[in-house]
């Protein structure tokens, strides 16, 4: 146990890449989908219980010592659009550099070498939790605080929001975020008996097309 | 299965106690350059007409024979087509889910199973999930690597004015014994996060159209944004991590979910001769 890595792990000056992007608040943004606190605690809230809970699971499983390639390639069949793989795999090489150079370990050196252009961002993450001497739902936590807290940060960028107004929404989101950290976690550990297929693939349409629409808009602030 | 404009009362069911256990068995087989079909055993609400054949492909159409699914139901149609046989399935009218005697859930369960060689488009109507049911739909599709798919789905949440129901769904995609695609979707009063603006915000339908085809492996489909207009709906076309390509679209309404969608496959055939055969 070394749960002070933890907060090393999920701080968001964490050099892993992570404030280049919003995920998904920009278009988002833009489509007016998100144009307050409240609208943005929603975005917040489907997030989690969609995109958040997969990454969570991945995460856990990750750290829980399950074979990362097999993660990823679960990893690449609940990501249907592609703009949202390539994020996924650009965070993941990202995370992959700081990782190795925290807490090297030979796991993280094996999926470096097998994924040379970047695994899936929740998979290194839980691999980097497990050579930090963290568990699976340390793993969990920071993949789930991490769905929530990207869009509410770069919501304060993009709407001038209040930061005051933006950590309340994330302070609102922390029972659910303590459910789904759990639930993933609980997923995770059925794994070794039931399979890689137990772990959860939650979808989200409008985070998908909106994924692949802002792809291709060329003034973007934040890369997806 | 039933026509939308359905009375509400059940058809053709002994007892409200309990929901309709059915099993339906469709199996196609390619025999001197058609497809045959030696098993068509219709069960419960799902019976089977045989329609004209065009070219090598059987086609079947799922009509209702009663009102389902209703709450309790155990529903399943299992659909394989054999090694180079091709079958296209498509149904009567739209899936009617309806609150059955109880609040319990209903379970409907398409198992499509695709040989060498072998075809299957699977394009039904709409599941529309009316307000107080509660469905738990799930697909599993085993291709083998080469095998082709064409499979539809659209969901119409709520009949006119009306909130949904409660449908929780899973699609998961093998081939060649790889997982290709999973995906989950759940929506209606209870699913948390369902109506934010990350998941369907006031769209109330949704659907989309998974092509899978060994000619992606040489061809793959560029990612496209087909529309994205909140009066009309927005979709995209994308590959997967594989040989297939998924549409994926919002709507307003059904109608103009099926314009999307239908818009959407004539581009998306127009790269590969083989899915539009």
């Amino acid at each position: 146990m070394n749960r002070a890595a933890l907060l090393v792990l999920a701080d968001g000056r964490f050099p892993a890449g992570g404030h280049a992007h919003s995920g998904g608040a920009e278009p988002a943004v833009a489509a007016g989908r998100i144009r307050d606190a409240e609208s943005l605690e929603n975005f917040c809230r489907g997030r989690l219980h969609t995109a958040g809970l997969v990454a969570a699971a991945l995460a856990a499983a990750a750290a829980a010592g399950h074979d990362p390639l097999a993660l990823d390639r679960a990893a690449d069949a609940r990501t249907p659009v592609a703009a949202l793989r390539d994020t996924a795999r650009k965070l993941g090489r990202q995370m992959m550099r700081a990782a190795r150079a925290t807490w090297p370990s030979a796991e993280l050196d094996a999926l470096a070498t097998a994924r040379p252009r970047g695994a899936h961002q929740p998979v290194v993450l839980g691999v980097a939790a497990r050579s930090a001497g963290l568990e699976p739902l340390d793993a969990a936590y920071a993949a789930v605080y991490e769905t929530v807290s990207g869009p509410a940060t770069a919501t304060v960028r993009l709407l001038s929001l209040d930061p005051f107004d933006a950590t309340t929404v994330l302070a609102r989101l922390v029972p659910e975020l303590d459910r789904v950290a759990e639930t993933a976690t609980a997923t995770a550990r059925r794994v070794a008996e039931e399979g890689i297929d137990v772990l959860p693939a939650a979808s989200a349409p409008l985070l998908d097309i909106s994924a692949q629409q802002h792809a291709t808009r060329p003034a973007r602030l934040f890369a997806s | 299965m039933s026509p939308t404009t359905a009375p509400a009362p059940p058809i053709g069911r002994n007892t409200a106690a309990m929901g309709v256990r059915a099993t339906a068995r469709v199996t196609a087989a390619a025999r001197a350059g058609a497809t045959v079909l030696p098993v068509l055993d219709g069960d419960g609400p799902f019976e089977f007409r045989r329609l004209r054949s065009r070219g090598t492909e059987a086609r079947v159409c799922v009509v209702g024979a009663m009102s389902a699914p209703l709450g309790g139901d155990r529903l399943r149609i299992e659909a394989t087509a054999r090694q180079g046989a091709s079958l296209h399935i498509t149904s009567a009218a739209a899936t009617l889910a309806l609150r059955g005697p109880t609040a319990a859930h209903a379970t409907y369960d398409v198992h499509l199973t695709v040989a060498e060689h072998a075809e299957l488009r699977w394009l039904p109507k709409p599941l529309i999930s009316a307000a107080g049911s509660n469905l738990r739909q799930t697909w599993t599709i085993d291709l083998a690597p080469t095998a082709r798919l064409v499979l539809r789905e659209e969901q119409v949440l709520g009949r006119m004015g009306e909130p949904p129901g409660h449908v929780a769904t899973r699609l998961t995609v093998r081939r060649g014994g790889h997982v290709l695609l999973d995906q989950e979707a759940d929506y209606g009063p209870g699913a948390p996060g369902w109506d934010t603006p990350a998941v369907l915000g006031h769209h109330r339908t949704t659907g989309q159209i998974l092509l899978v085809d060994p000619d992606f492996d040489e061809n793959p489909r560029e990612p496209q944004v087909l529309t994205e207009s909140p009066e009309d709906g927005q979709a995209v076309l994308t590959p997967l991590a594989g040989p297939a390509t998924l549409i994926t679209a919002l709507a307003p309404d059904g109608l103009r979910l099926r314009h999307i969608l239908n818009a959407a496959y004539s581009t998306s055939a127009d790269g590969s001769n083989r899915a539009r055969k």
